[in-house]
């Protein structure tokens, strides 16, 4: 179990490496560990060409405001209980919405866990970020896969920047 | 004359900074080390060349620290120690520093903290905190704000007036949050009843404490933070024997999900409503409710 755990430790540092390699050029790599990151624009189907369309030309001069949304997935994260995953759609720099992508529910203690903890997730979350979280702190190992995960968005966010 | 040679020198050439380099906003940096996702985070002055430096030289110390404490690796000196085949004296420095530590946080914990709980040498439990602060130091000559995260704790300076805002983690939900602080300086550090590396076992009564699902503790010493979050945990209680050092606040989450702050705590979090809704669930409809100071 321990080897297990070890080999996807390194298959993950291996990722994160391979995905936080800054060229030559210095440019930070806009994208995330995890998969198909940075879908910009029209995650949600059907919002997309009401998004478009609405939104006003911008000013000649300024920086362009990012009022599309952005979805981003966190990394997959391996917890005693099974793989976890979260995906974060941001919109103007906020987070809009939170899915939850993997969750571990083989064991039946983490089924225990996540029975009470995933009907919450949504709202704890969006109230959380809508105040502007930079970090997270949280106690590691059981929670280390939504912590990391969390915080990996974080860090994709501003890679992204 | 030395003095003279240095004024006369023409000035270095500066950084190029491309058009598009951003001069302010935030930057990410991610490591895994020791089985945890390191991040550093830096906002205000952008120095390309000095902050992928400083970054690096983090990534190499944390590299470092592991090869000497791994306790996965067959030849680190931890694991050499644990066999037999090498002694402290004769180790890394770094083996003696961190033993120093684990035994005076033993002390300043009645006990609570212990490295040795389970019979075999694992400090595990300090070595994390321990070498991020150590390898934080690269950040200080860069002017700007940053923090770095360590599997969960988190180590912050900012030089501007602005505060970084840390969310902490819901301990029935640890992919949504309690929480948040505003933190300038300073460490927050959370533990929980499953902490990496070893369970916690409570030195009272030997077993898995039951007392506390969360502590958080705020302070200026990251390795302190870390250790007293841990040690709340352990103590399974509320009111241990011992109390934290002047300048270190905690945020405890019971069981039952009875949230306890201390004052300065309090004074510091971002959204207080939101532990008072986690505390009394029937004051949902008063979360505007002002929160007195303490």
């Amino acid at each position: 179990m321990k080897r297990i755990l070890a080999a996807f430790a390194g298959t993950v540092a291996a990722l994160v490496l391979l995905f936080s390699y800054r060229t030559s050029l210095g440019d930070a790599v806009a994208t995330l560990p995890g998969s198909a990151a940075h879908v910009a624009s029209g995650a949600q189907s059907g919002a997309a060409p009401t998004t478009a369309g609405t939104e006003p030309p911008p000013r000649a001069g300024t920086p362009a405001p990012s009022a599309s949304a952005t979805v981003v997935n966190g990394a997959t994260e391996q917890t005693p209980y099974g793989p976890l995953q979260v995906q974060v759609t941001l919109a103007g720099g906020r987070i809009t919405q939170v899915t939850v992508l993997q969750h571990p529910d083989a064991a039946r203690r983490s089924q225990e866990i996540n029975a009470f903890a995933l009907p919450q997730l949504r709202s704890e979350t969006l109230s959380a970020q809508s105040a502007g979280i930079d970090a997270v702190s949280g106690a590691t190992y059981t929670t280390e896969g939504y912590q990391a995960s969390l915080q990996s968005a974080l860090d994709a966010v501003h890679h992204a920047a | 004359m030395p003095h003279s040679r240095i004024r006369g020198r023409a000035a270095p050439p500066r950084e190029p900074t491309p058009a598009h380099t951003p001069t302010s906003g935030t930057r990410a940096y991610v490591h895994m080390v020791m089985g945890l996702p390191f991040s550093v985070h830096i906002r205000g002055v952008h120095l390309r060349g000095a902050e992928s430096a400083a970054v690096a030289r983090i990534w190499r110390d944390l590299r470092d620290a592991d090869r000497i404490f791994s306790t996965f690796r067959a030849d680190s000196d931890i694991s050499r120690i644990a066999r037999g085949e090498l002694s402290v004296d004769d180790a890394h420095p770094s083996v003696a520093q961190v033993l120093a530590v684990a035994e005076a946080a033993r002390r300043r914990t009645g006990g609570s903290f212990d490295v040795h709980h389970s019979g075999a040498l694992d400090p595990a439990g300090i070595v994390k905190a321990w070498a991020a602060r150590r390898a934080a130091h690269h950040l200080e000559t860069l002017g700007g704000d940053w923090y770095l995260g360590a599997g969960g704790d988190v180590l912050l300076r900012s030089v501007s007036s602005r505060p970084w805002r840390v969310g902490i983690e819901h301990p029935g939900d640890p992919s949504g949050l309690l929480t948040a602080l505003d933190v300038g300086n300073g460490a927050v550090a959370t533990s929980g009843r499953a902490h990496r590396g070893s369970h916690i076992v409570s030195p009272r009564t030997g077993r898995a404490p039951t007392t506390l699902s969360q502590a958080t503790v705020y302070g200026p010493d990251l390795l302190w933070a870390d250790i007293y979050a841990t040690a709340w945990v352990a103590a399974d209680t509320t009111a241990p024997g011992w109390s934290m050092m002047p300048g270190y606040e905690c945020l405890l989450v019971t069981e039952s999900g009875r949230t306890l702050c201390s004052p300065g705590m309090r004074a510091m979090l971002a959204m207080p409503e939101s532990v008072d809704r986690a505390r009394r669930p029937e004051s949902r409809t008063n979360r505007d409710q002002e929160v007195p100071a303490p």
